[in-house]
């Protein structure tokens, strides 16, 4: 068992952040890479990309969004349960170099994912602009820590509730139009949200990674349930990715292979409902 | 024993004279639609009418088809004598996975298939008289294990727990030698556990498979993934030898348009899910499969019938083969076509997909557009060359396809490996009499050298590598 040793809920309770005890991973662990994750025995292995690490304590940090069963069951373990496999580090960590200006943009918990990748790029020594974007104010994460991972931090909220008052897409756009000399730009969140940021990015020139989020099984490549199409070709994000180059990745296609199980999920998610909360429960996720 | 059983001794008939018993099995429109195990395995009485069927030839034939060279006249003698645990003592003096054997190997052109009765009548059923040792010793049999040596001191890590890595791993333990097995996936076996379906090899027998090797002593690390978690190098810091035997791992694609489409799967994919994840059991495990109505698999081989004889029991109406071959050149053991026609799976033969059709808004395949071939000269492979009819583009409705046309080399192990000589496609050069690599304590066989192949193949290359490192490890390199 891997221990859940601290827990924190987030975004009024709809994500989650778990310190969890895997030395080996954390030891090995870059920015970038992911590891999958399997609450049980007849659980799903869920591919979460890390949001952290601390190899001195053997700690490693995922955060996610509570979407369907599976993260529903992972937010229902406490400090001092565990994850029964915490299998990793997988993928290809994210390719650190120097490049001058650098441009940052995280959307929902995708943010989780860019914090240590926006840190990476500060510390060997790039200008680092961060652009954050939720929903709603009460949405938003890891605020404090994207500050101080980067030099300069724009927050938008759809709902004007906070910061600027629109997409994320704005403030790159206005990055970009004052900072001409911006050399890479990282943009992980929704897919809506990576495929906007990337033809923007394409309009200016600006090289630009993505981290993609398909359905995986096991993570090594056996299986070929990650493939997406990046440049025309048939990749496996699982251990070519996840990380793109955006202006190669065809979103479409992406969009629709995350669909795959939208209806199984959706009997799988109910029937834990029923199991786990009571009748008429008035909760959130049971109304 | 019984009194029956002793009859026959004392009057010496003529053997010949029994035909091969029939293990009785489950109906087909039965178990079309389970994922029990088909056949039933032999009664006591039936294995030791079988066992006198053998000659006990004094030069047996059948031993020098066996790629892991089991005594089989020995322990089918035990058999006929009623000492089954005599019999599974044999076996496992040679084979660390009788049950898995007895039920997947291709004895037909192995044991069976040298067997010299099998010139004249039906061969002696070899396999289906291991089966019957190792699961009557798995239900009644004491709790007994083989003799092991004296504990050597050395360290060896196994990569991969498919059946070169259990092989490797029971060969050295019995040798004195500590062993540690390194599994990626969260259950033990490989491609037992993930690729072979239940209702052929219940993954109960797999578990209790590597559960002997860690009563004899082995550790089992599972979710590991070597390349990765750990590398090869780091391996070779703390064991003395290192073996790899990965499997082949990387699925192959028809690369024709439209594979994107929500419902095209790998067979590796396709029979994970089923088996590792038991998909077939949503929502009472948590990970999902598409239960199609008209499934097609592409591939004649072994895998491709596990995948279409699956589709069927996950809830299938119609569940093709399209292969681009006819009959008589599908790669699959005649048991398991003959298996998957019996059970309705429908051969669409001297047929080769184009591209995929599906909806766009919703991203669900809904069909596939062929064209039929015909045979022409041989090829490479010796067997002869389809070649496409012009103009004879047909299509046919489906929502699920299954691509089973084989599997590469995953560079995931061997790129993160320096030293190691990799072919033109990938696989691990080794040699194939040691399984000697070309980097200094790594040893490597099975698929990952040979490319996708059998289970009992798999074995025999664990044979020869784990007599190579007990050598290495007793005598130096």
């Amino acid at each position: 068992m891997f221990e859940i040793v601290e827990r924190q809920e987030m975004a009024q309770g709809t994500v989650v952040s778990n310190w969890v005890k895997a030395p080996k991973i954390a030891a090995k662990a870059k920015p970038g890479q992911f590891v999958i994750l399997r609450a049980n025995e007849k659980g799903e292995r869920i591919p979460l990309t890390m949001a952290g690490t601390d190899p001195g304590k053997g700690l490693i940090n995922i955060i996610y969004q509570v979407v369907g069963k599976s993260t529903a069951l992972f937010a229902t373990l406490k400090v001092g349960d565990g994850y029964l496999d915490v299998i990793g580090p997988l993928g290809q960590p994210t390719h650190l170099e120097k490049v001058g200006k650098v441009v940052c943009v995280g959307g929902g918990t995708g943010v989780a994912v860019l914090h240590p990748i926006t840190r990476g790029l500060k510390e060997i020594g790039n200008h680092v602009f961060a652009v954050i974007g939720a929903r709603t104010k009460d949405l938003l994460i890891l605020e404090d820590q994207m500050r101080a991972a980067s030099h300069e931090l724009l927050v938008c909220t759809d709902d004007g509730s906070y910061g600027h008052h629109g997409f994320v897409t704005d403030m790159l756009k206005k990055v970009l139009t004052e900072n001409k000399d911006v050399g890479l730009a990282v943009c992980i969140g929704p897919v809506p949200m990576m495929k906007f940021c990337c033809k923007m990015t394409k309009e200016f020139g600006v090289k630009t990674l993505v981290s993609l989020n398909p359905i995986m099984v096991d993570g090594t490549g056996m299986c070929g349930c990650c493939r997406v199409k990046a440049g025309g070709q048939m990749k496996f994000a699982c251990v070519d990715g996840p990380e793109f180059d955006g202006h190669e990745v065809d979103f479409e296609e992406l969009t629709l292979r995350l669909r795959s199980y939208l209806e199984l999920e959706k009997v799988s998610y109910d029937l834990f409902k029923k199991e786990t909360h009571p009748e008429g429960c008035a909760c959130e996720c049971c109304s | 024993m019984s009194e029956e059983v002793k009859a026959p001794e004392e009057k010496a008939p003529k053997r010949e004279k029994i035909p091969r018993q029939k293990m009785p099995e489950q109906k087909a429109e039965v178990r079309r639609k389970n994922f029990e195990e088909v056949p039933f395995g032999y009664t006591p009485e039936l294995a030791q009418k079988e066992a006198e069927r053998c000659l006990q030839c004094k030069d047996p034939r059948c031993k020098q088809g066996c790629p892991v060279e089991i005594d089989i006249p020995a322990f089918i003698k035990f058999i006929k004598e009623g000492d089954f645990e005599g019999a599974i003592r044999k076996l496992w003096e040679k084979n660390s996975l009788p049950a898995v054997c007895g039920r997947v190997c291709p004895q037909e052109v192995q044991c069976e298939g040298l067997c010299i009765i099998g010139k004249k009548d039906e061969p002696v059923a070899v396999g289906n008289l291991e089966r019957f040792a190792a699961d009557y010793q798995r239900a009644h049999g004491r709790d007994i294990l083989p003799p092991k040596a004296e504990p050597t001191g050395k360290k060896v890590a196994v990569v991969g727990s498919g059946p070169s890595g259990l092989t490797v791993a029971g060969d050295l333990i019995l040798k004195g030698h500590e062993v540690t097995i390194f599994e990626a996936l969260h259950a033990p076996g490989g491609v037992l556990i993930y690729g072979i379906p239940e209702f052929r090899l219940p993954k109960a027998i797999v578990a209790q498979e590597c559960n002997y090797l860690e009563r004899l002593g082995g550790k089992i690390e599972v979710s590991t993934v070597v390349g990765r978690s750990e590398t090869v190098d780091e391996l070779l810091a703390k064991f003395d030898a290192v073996y790899l035997g990965v499997g082949a791992g990387l699925p192959i694609f028809l690369k024709v348009p439209g594979e994107h489409y929500i419902g095209v799967y790998s067979a590796n994919e396709y029979l994970t899910r089923s088996n590792l994840m038991k998909a077939y059991e949503f929502p009472t495990y948590d990970t999902p499969i598409v239960r199609g109505k008209t499934v097609a698999t592409f591939g004649g081989g072994n895998v491709a019938m596990d995948s279409a004889r699956t589709a069927l029991r996950l809830g299938a109406d119609h569940s093709y083969i399209i292969y681009r071959r006819s009959r008589a050149e599908l790669p699959a053991r005649e048991a398991e076509i003959h298996h998957a026609e019996e059970e309705g799976v429908e051969f669409l033969l001297l047929t080769n997909p184009v591209r995929f059709l599906g909806d766009d808004a919703t991203g669900r395949l809904t069909g596939v557009e062929c064209l039929r071939q015909e045979l022409g000269e041989p090829d490479a492979s010796g067997r002869r060359r389809p070649v496409p009819i012009p103009g004879s583009e047909f299509q046919v409705e489906i929502d699920t396809a299954v691509i089973s046309i084989g599997a590469g080399a995953n560079p995931l192990l061997t790129k993160s490996t320096p030293g190691l000589a990799l072919n033109k496609w990938g696989y691990i050069v080794a040699d194939p009499k040691t399984g000697k690599t070309m980097k200094p304590r790594v040893w490597a066989g099975g698929d990952i050298v040979t490319g996708a192949a059998t289970v009992i193949l798999a074995m025999g290359a664990g044979r020869l590598a784990s007599n190579s490192i007990h050598d290495y490890l007793t005598m130096g390199w």
